[in-house]
């Protein structure tokens, strides 16, 4: 386990260091961020001097290191747009998305296991049958098209949802939330629901794959045998076993829910991380581009690796750091 | 599965025996859905490559396009009554059906692009990766196994912030986002194939393990290659739709379907919902469509599911 553990974070440190490379150099040679940023009318000493001041007039492995040692503490650089510390601009943003993912997984599990588990017990009733058939939709109908029918649907033709923005906040232990008041949970429905789709449709399929395993089994039979109610049958011995998978799967899926947030936050104006990086690349804004995609691996990196060491908690016959 | 009587395809040595193809093709058609999927699809495709002659309009020829047609409801007439707008205009004034057509066009040609150059790229890394075996194989494998640990529209966002705009910088994204997917595919499949039978008779009559590879068994993972292709395509569509939803895919002078969707983003609110509603629904149908062939498709040629 120590030795799993102490291969996975130096190959993650790597993946690390060779993304901010990347990254760097080529967020460095897209474009001169500062023609967008001056004024076109500057004159010649202006703009050099607001190429000092960016740092842009040194060469580029002064920079990545500066860059390297400054990431190294938390610094990024600071945004050229709202000239505050890239970190700070991200972390403002952050709780948006996390409040925006966090719901969606809530829908997901919510909707989708039930679900899941009807579409397995009737898997040839019309019932389950039409719960398979919204899932492959869920599975194939494009984000952002679905957001779009959204909007479309209940805030332009029936009204009832606004269609943009993160509505009224209070603060929840010292981070703003939307979902204590009225006006931020209208706000929230849509964009979580669209978020949510994806995953909901994985979480029916997943259940569904896990009743339908888990009914041939013996335990399954000896419980009936005892009389037990279907109810009970389900609700409890099944549900247990299915359980590890599906929670382990949506988990490690939650990462890709930060990402996908991107196009749900700029269709619902939701001013959360993504929305922020989609606007930065418009602008170039260089230091909020590259701390957006390092911050964002990391996460990956760190969920991935929070999954795989619960995975063998859970379930014992899993040993780290075999090949299979 | 109902197809449990047939000899399986891809076991067959020769995949292009003509009874065998017909076979499928017959089986194929025995889903009705799949069936209707096919004709839609193949009707899409023949109208994005005949665009130009079947477009009522040419959305990119200025002289064509009168901005006092902007955004006219479906069914208007144009201002000087000489063609009707079947559904609608955009805020320029160009016909949206002929948009799409040439839109339809773009987003297929970048998403059947695209697959095949990353399979063909996969193919030959996956290939490889088995052939060799050993750290090659392993090294590979990680980096294939890192890359798909992340989200595709993830890769895609870090590729295009570092590479900017345009038709190639896309094509270049989706190729990298599907590569590693394809070579995971065909290594595992070359594996299973390796221990089989005619592989044996192959290297009994002494034939370079090159010529085994590529002529006898890259012919064998063929089947399941393009059934995965097939639905990848989609997939590709529907990222590149995003991205350039997003406003980092396509150049505004090449609009495909998810630009022509963005542009009348806009316009939602406002009430002119055909800008990027028309748009969207031949986007859905494209991408559902193909989801319906390469489903079938799955069915009729994956040995596995015929026991």
């Amino acid at each position: 386990m120590l030795a799993f553990l102490i291969r996975r974070i130096s190959q993650s440190a790597v993946v690390l260091l060779v993304m901010s490379l990347l990254v760097f150099v080529g967020v460095f040679y897209i474009g001169n961020p500062i023609d967008i940023l001056i004024a076109p009318d500057a004159t010649p000493a202006e703009y050099a001097r607001a190429v000092h001041e960016l740092g842009l007039d040194k060469p580029l492995w002064e920079q990545y290191t500066i860059f390297l040692k400054g990431a190294l503490h938390g610094d990024f650089g600071n945004s050229f747009v709202y000239n505050e510390p890239a970190l700070k601009v991200i972390l403002d943003r952050l709780p948006a998305t996390l409040e925006l993912a966090f719901t969606a997984m809530f829908i997901a599990v919510i909707f989708g296991i039930p679900l899941g588990m009807v579409a397995g017990m009737k898997a040839n009733h019309w019932i389950g049958r039409n719960i398979m058939r919204f899932s492959i939709l869920g599975f194939s109908l494009p984000t952002f098209w679905v957001g779009l029918m959204l909007i479309i649907i209940f805030s332009v033709h029936l009204n009832w949802l606004p269609s943009g923005g993160r509505g009224e906040t209070v603060m929840l232990l010292g981070i703003p939330v939307s979902f204590l008041t009225l006006g931020g949970l209208a706000h929230l429905i849509l964009p979580a629901t669209n978020l949510a789709l994806f995953k909901t449709s994985l979480a029916i399929r997943l259940t569904r794959a896990g009743v339908q395993e888990n009914m041939q089994m013996d335990y399954v039979k000896f419980a009936r045998a005892k009389g037990l109610s279907e109810t009970r049958v389900i609700g409890l011995h099944v549900m247990k076993n299915i359980m590890i998978p599906v929670v382990t799967v949506l988990g490690m899926e939650f990462g890709s829910l930060i990402a996908f947030a991107v196009v749900t936050e700029t269709i619902f104006a939701w001013p959360g991380m993504g929305k922020l990086v989609i606007d930065s690349i418009g602008v170039l804004d260089r230091p909020i581009i590259v701390a957006y995609l390092l911050i964002t691996v990391t996460m990956f990196i760190i969920i991935n690796l929070i999954v795989d060491i619960l995975y063998s908690i859970l379930d014992p016959r899993v040993r780290l750091g075999q090949e299979r | 599965m109902a197809e449990h009587t047939q000899e399986t395809l891809a076991q067959a040595p020769a995949v292009h025996d003509e009874s065998l193809f017909l076979q499928a093709v017959k089986e194929f058609f025995e889903n009705r859905v799949a069936a209707i999927g096919l004709v839609i699809l193949i009707a899409m495709i023949a109208v994005a490559l005949f665009a130009p002659y079947i477009a009522p309009q040419n959305p990119y020829d200025l002289m064509s396009i009168d901005i006092m047609d902007g955004k006219l409801a479906p069914g208007s007439k144009s201002f000087d009554e000489s063609v009707t707008y079947w559904i609608g205009t955009d805020s320029q004034g160009r016909d949206m059906l002929s948009s799409i057509l040439y839109g339809l066009r773009i987003s297929l040609g970048v998403g059947v692009v695209s697959t095949i150059i990353a399979l063909i790229i996969g193919a030959i890394i996956g290939l490889w990766a088995a052939y060799i075996g050993g750290k090659t194989d392993t090294v590979i494998m990680r980096i294939v196994d890192l890359q798909l640990s992340f989200p595709a529209i993830l890769v895609a966002l870090i590729l295009l912030a570092i590479l900017g705009k345009g038709v190639d910088k896309i094509i270049l994204a989706l190729i990298l986002v599907q590569w590693a997917y394809y070579a995971r595919a065909i290594r595992s499949n070359v594996l299973v194939e390796r221990g089989k039978e005619y592989v044996e008779a192959a290297k009994c009559l002494a034939l370079p393990q090159r010529r085994i590879m590529f002529s006898h068994v890259l012919p064998n993972c063929t089947p399941e290659l393009i059934v995965i292709s097939t639905v990848k395509v989609a997939s590709a569509i529907a990222l590149e739709a995003t991205l350039s939803f997003l406003g980092l895919g396509m150049p505004i002078t090449e609009p495909s379907l998810g630009l022509l969707i963005s542009n009348g983003f806009k316009y939602l609110q406002s009430g002119y919902y055909w800008i990027s509603f028309y748009p969207g629904v031949a986007l859905l149908v494209l991408i559902v469509s193909i989801n319906l062939v390469g489903d079938r498709l799955r069915d009729v040629l994956n040995p596995r599911l015929k026991r």
